[in-house]
């Protein structure tokens, strides 16, 4: 029998059927990976059991030869989705205990699709970060190991706990939500594939919000296609969530194994910023080698907003999350610490609730809205906003889709880039412009570094063309042939 | 003259009046969610997760409040706009389980428009309205349920408000209980809001300032949550004197938040303006700007009731009603539907008159309301009726519904039952006259002799022999023949 924990989803959805192993013995080697692997600390709370209950299930439907189409996949769920009866904290101490009366429709999608849930993965507090070390549960650790220094690597942020579990063969794939590269940036930095799809593709009900205008959950997986077929199950028109989008959802995994024979590759030139990793320039010069060798058309294209994006971002993003945490005042749910009064409830309780990169966001945000500041900031932001989605759909008349490095840098120690925020978020500095365009992108693993870690390249596309992405993804993947190993699994592989 | 100016020490002052009235859309469920919206359940009965302001929950627009507030814009004259914007409007407090309250701001779904206030002495005087917006309802603080802690009922949160603000056209604190009467009246036609002030479906914050007549107008303050229109004209009358003793003794007034004490009949400090919160409103991310079609304002345009204005015209108009009874009979829904069963095919004052009079006199007697009327509009339609085809006189009729009023019989029943029907029968009246001369011969001799005032001690008689039937043109007419 295979490795089973190395299988692609595919692979594993292949030996399911063809009842080379069941759904059980999966989660079970899964469940054992993730026990060795706790020291990475990926989840924020372990479903071990729930997940035997649902391999059972699974294995029930694969015996009566009604499997669903992700029967027995063994994931991991980001622990801003809320799960009904299962903790859910938002890597927050705020809402430590907090157990959701109510499933978020994209998990509840993937649990009638057949899918089992290992474990809640770790994230920055909230979402915001780079890096995964906001949580209030601890950091989790990138599995991958730097040859220049044995430190422990930060997996990216926000989805740290998923991108480091999906790379650490704990699970299979997994959620991710992405608000301004939190899918994206991890999946680079671990060395697997990840997408956010476009503004509205999948229901944001049931998923805690950080900047509702940019939040949208995908996947991540360690292939293209995984990551096709995840997404299938994802997406969706929900009635409640009126930001979602009503139109059919296509086989995204059709889109795999097509020629890129005439597509048009856009390279958006203020990409190319002054002082950037020359290694990460040159993998990018690859991937476009790469993409004209297999039959695709270069153009060059200019984003000519881009410069503003980030600025833009750290007003809109933080404007949202400070309303969006009101809700957090310890008189309903979650942490209360009590107070003489009222106001000094809620003081305590959110001063003790909320950590340090929370707490800056609030304050940054309350700070955009507030009297006197509103037209300076958060006003020229949107108006801002609107102009680099205007970048997009004019770069869009020349081009299919972007291709652009993912992140600036490969995954850095923990502990580096915590006393300055904005060389943290300067991390996001690829990843943002799309998201604020509420642009589909994809980041796949592309090669290493000289010191051995993962870097990845970003396929950006047209609104709701996330089929492009994948076809495009899925040829530059072949072309890359990205087989490395974390250095803790070489050994074990 | 509804212009109460009032008499200071350094002259007169005028009032300028505008009001923001909050009235709950009527609607099964919440704005948001599908919790229901309906009033007197048990204390957070009524909530969903969504009320709730749990993590990860969304709004969803309710269509149905949409339609109410665009019904609601339609009749007060005001402009749809195809294009309104949610936004949230920032603050804590325990009853505001979301940290924000969703609300309509710089893009509010119904602008300007007008509505004629009727006042005590006869005259209208026309209103404008500022805007209309939608928003949804905080929960409810409770702070006498326990020594030290104050509890919190969510049933409200997230109910539909329609927030209508006028413009600051009264000037007189009768002008402004007019306003809130009609406004309530015409919510009430539209079915759009119950108006039960007593159940907090209808609540006011009143603006108050003063001014020497012609000057600018003056620095306001607001008087919050006013809820009923006797509160209102008290909190105007106090607050306007409160100002002119302040301003001519030197002072100033403060742009400011009151509160109206019930008990006192004054109003007090609340929050200044330099206390005022910051909203911090922006677009709800959550939603998307409500766009509307012209055709689904034109669909409600084309299905809007009359409006009391509108049925005032046709009764003074169509039905010869004097503009007072017209206007008495349109001031409440009910009453106006009431009238207009009971007038099918009958004389309109006189249905009027039966309605102002008898039925309105007997049900104040017996204390209940029109809907418990014991006489259906149909039956007292019935009852004039029989007036009007002389098939009863006026006198016998008032007996008639006396009997209508205990048993809840219809009138042609009574009359035939006991026999009351008039007699016309000439020869019948005939044979009662000849009997009364006959039996008082003394009295008929008198007359003869000049004494004219006893003729109406023979009508008397007739009327009394003929137990109150006989028709009494004709024996005026016989008797004068005979004698």
């Amino acid at each position: 029998m295979a490795n089973l924990t190395h299988l692609t989803i595919k692979a594993a959805l292949d030996g399911l059927s063809k009842k080379e192993f069941t759904a059980t013995e999966l989660a079970e080697a899964h469940i054992t990976a993730a026990e060795a692997a706790r020291h990475l600390n990926c989840f924020v709370t372990e479903t071990f059991d729930h997940a035997r209950a649902q391999a059972k299930e699974s294995d029930a439907r694969y015996a009566k030869g009604d499997a669903k189409p992700l029967d027995g996949i063994p994931i991991a769920m980001k622990d801003l989705y809320c799960t009904k009866g299962i903790q859910t904290t938002a890597s927050s101490k705020i809402l430590e205990g907090f157990k959701p009366p109510y499933e978020s429709t994209v998990s509840s999608q993937m649990f009638d699709d057949g899918c089992v849930m290992l474990g809640k993965a770790a994230l920055d507090e909230f979402a915001m970060g780079s890096s995964n070390t906001t949580s209030a549960y601890g950091n989790v650790i990138n599995p991958w190991r730097s040859t220049a220094h044995d430190k422990d690597l930060v997996p990216g942020g926000s989805g740290g706990g998923s991108a480091a579990a999906v790379a650490a063969r704990i699970a299979m794939g997994a959620t991710g939500t992405d608000t301004g590269g939190s899918i994206r940036q991890p999946a680079a930095f671990c060395g697997i594939a990840g997408i956010k799809p476009t503004y509205g593709r999948c229901s944001r009900f049931g998923i805690i919000a950080f900047a509702s205008s940019l939040d949208q959950a995908g996947p991540t997986a360690r292939t293209v296609e995984d990551c096709a077929l995840l997404l299938k199950s994802m997406a969706g028109h929900d009635p409640k969530d009126s930001t979602s989008v009503n139109r059919p959802v296509p086989d995204y995994a059709a889109a795999i194994g097509k020629s890129v024979k005439g597509l048009k590759v856009g390279v958006p030139r203020e990409y190319r910023m002054d002082g950037a990793n020359p290694e990460i320039m040159a993998l990018w010069d690859k991937g476009v080698e790469m993409m004209k060798d297999a039959g695709a058309e270069i153009v060059d294209v200019s984003l000519p907003h881009t410069k503003y994006a980030l600025q833009t971002y750290y007003v809109i993003a933080p404007a949202e999350c400070s309303s969006n945490l009101a809700r957090y005042d310890g008189v309903r749910y979650g942490l209360r610490v009590p107070g003489d009064n009222l106001i000094d409830t809620y003081e305590k309780t959110r001063a003790a609730g909320f950590g340090d990169e929370v707490k800056r966001r609030i304050l940054i945000g309350t700070y955009v809205l507030s009297a006197g500041y509103y037209d300076a900031y958060y006003n020229k932001a949107r108006k801002v906003r609107k102009l680099i989605w205007q970048d997009f759909i004019d770069a869009y008349q020349k081009c299919d889709v972007l291709l652009t490095p993912t992140a600036p840098t490969t995954a850095f120690a923990i502990g580096e880039n915590t006393q300055d925020p904005v060389t943290m978020y300067l991390n996001d500095i690829f990843t943002v412009p799309a998201s604020m365009a509420g642009m589909p992108g994809l980041s796949l693993p592309a090669g290493l570094s000289s010191d051995g870690l993962p870097l990845g390249l970003q396929l950006l596309g047209k609104p709701f063309d996330e089929e492009t992405i994948f076809t495009a993804g899925d040829v530059l993947e072949k072309a890359v042939g990205f087989d490395a190993l974390p250095q803790t699994l070489q050994k074990a592989a | 003259m509804s212009n109460a100016l009032i008499k200071g020490e350094t002259g007169e002052w005028e009032i300028v009046i505008g009001l923001e009235v909050h009235a709950q859309c009527l609607s099964q469920s919440k704005l948001f969610s599908g919790a229901s919206a309906v009033f007197g359940a048990a204390p957070n009965e009524h909530v969903s997760t969504v009320d709730a302001g749990f993590p990860g929950m969304l709004p969803v627009i309710n269509g149905h409040c949409v339609s109410q507030a665009v019904k609601t814009g339609l009749g007060l004259n005001a402009k749809i706009n195809l294009h309104s914007v949610f936004e949230r409007k920032n603050y804590f407090y325990p009853d505001l389980p979301q940290g924000y309250q969703i609300s309509q701001y710089q893009h509010p779904i119904v602008g300007e428009g007008e509505i004629e206030i009727d006042l005590p002495d006869g005259s209208t005087k026309v209103i404008g309205i500022e805007r209309l917006h939608l928003e949804q309802d905080a929960g409810k603080s409770l702070h006498d349920q326990h020594p030290q802690k104050s509890f919190v009922d969510l049933n409200r949160s997230g109910n539909p408000l329609m927030e209508i603000v006028s413009k600051p056209d009264m000037r007189s604190a009768d002008e402004a209980a007019a306003y809130v009467t009609k406004l309530r009246t015409i919510l009430r036609y539209l079915g759009t809001c119950d108006g039960n002030m007593d159940e907090g479906s209808m609540r006011c914050d009143v603006n108050v300032s003063v001014r020497k007549p012609g000057d600018e107008l003056g620095t306001r303050c607001e008087i919050k949550n006013v809820n009923s229109v006797r509160f209102v004209h008290q909190a105007i009358e106090h607050e306007a004197r409160r100002q002119v003793e302040v301003i001519e003794g030197g002072g100033e007034i403060k742009q400011e938040t009151r509160l109206f004490d019930t008990k006192s009949g004054t109003t007090r400090s609340m929050r200044s303006k330099e206390d005022a919160h910051d909203y911090r409103y922006f677009p709800d991310p959550d939603l998307l700007p409500l766009v509307l079609e012209q055709s689904f304002v034109d669909a409600i345009n084309d299905n809007l009731p009359e409006l009391p204005d509108a049925k005032k015209k046709r009764f003074i108009g169509d039905l010869g009603l004097t503009p007072y009874d017209a206007g008495v009979l349109v001031a409440e829904k009910e009453r106006a539907y009431f009238y207009e069963f009971a007038v099918k095919g009958r004389d309109g004052k006189l249905v009027a008159n039966w309605l102002l009079t008898e039925l309105w006199g007997a049900l104040n007697k017996a204390e209940k309301t029109l809907s418990e009327s014991p006489v259906s509009a149909e039956q007292l339609g019935g009852l004039v009726g029989l007036i009007s085809d002389n098939t009863i006189s006026g006198r016998i009729a008032k007996d008639v519904f006396a009997e209508m009023f205990a048993t809840g019989k219809d009138a042609a029943v009574i009359v035939d039952e006991k026999g009351l029907k008039q007699v016309t029968d000439t020869g019948a009246i005939e044979k009662v006259i000849d009997e009364v001369l006959a039996a008082n011969p003394d009295k008929v001799a008198e007359y003869k002799g000049g004494k004219d005032k006893l003729f109406g001690f023979f009508v008397g008689q007739v009327m009394k022999q003929s137990g109150g039937k006989a028709n009494p043109g004709i024996v005026n007419e016989l008797l004068k023949k005979k004698l």
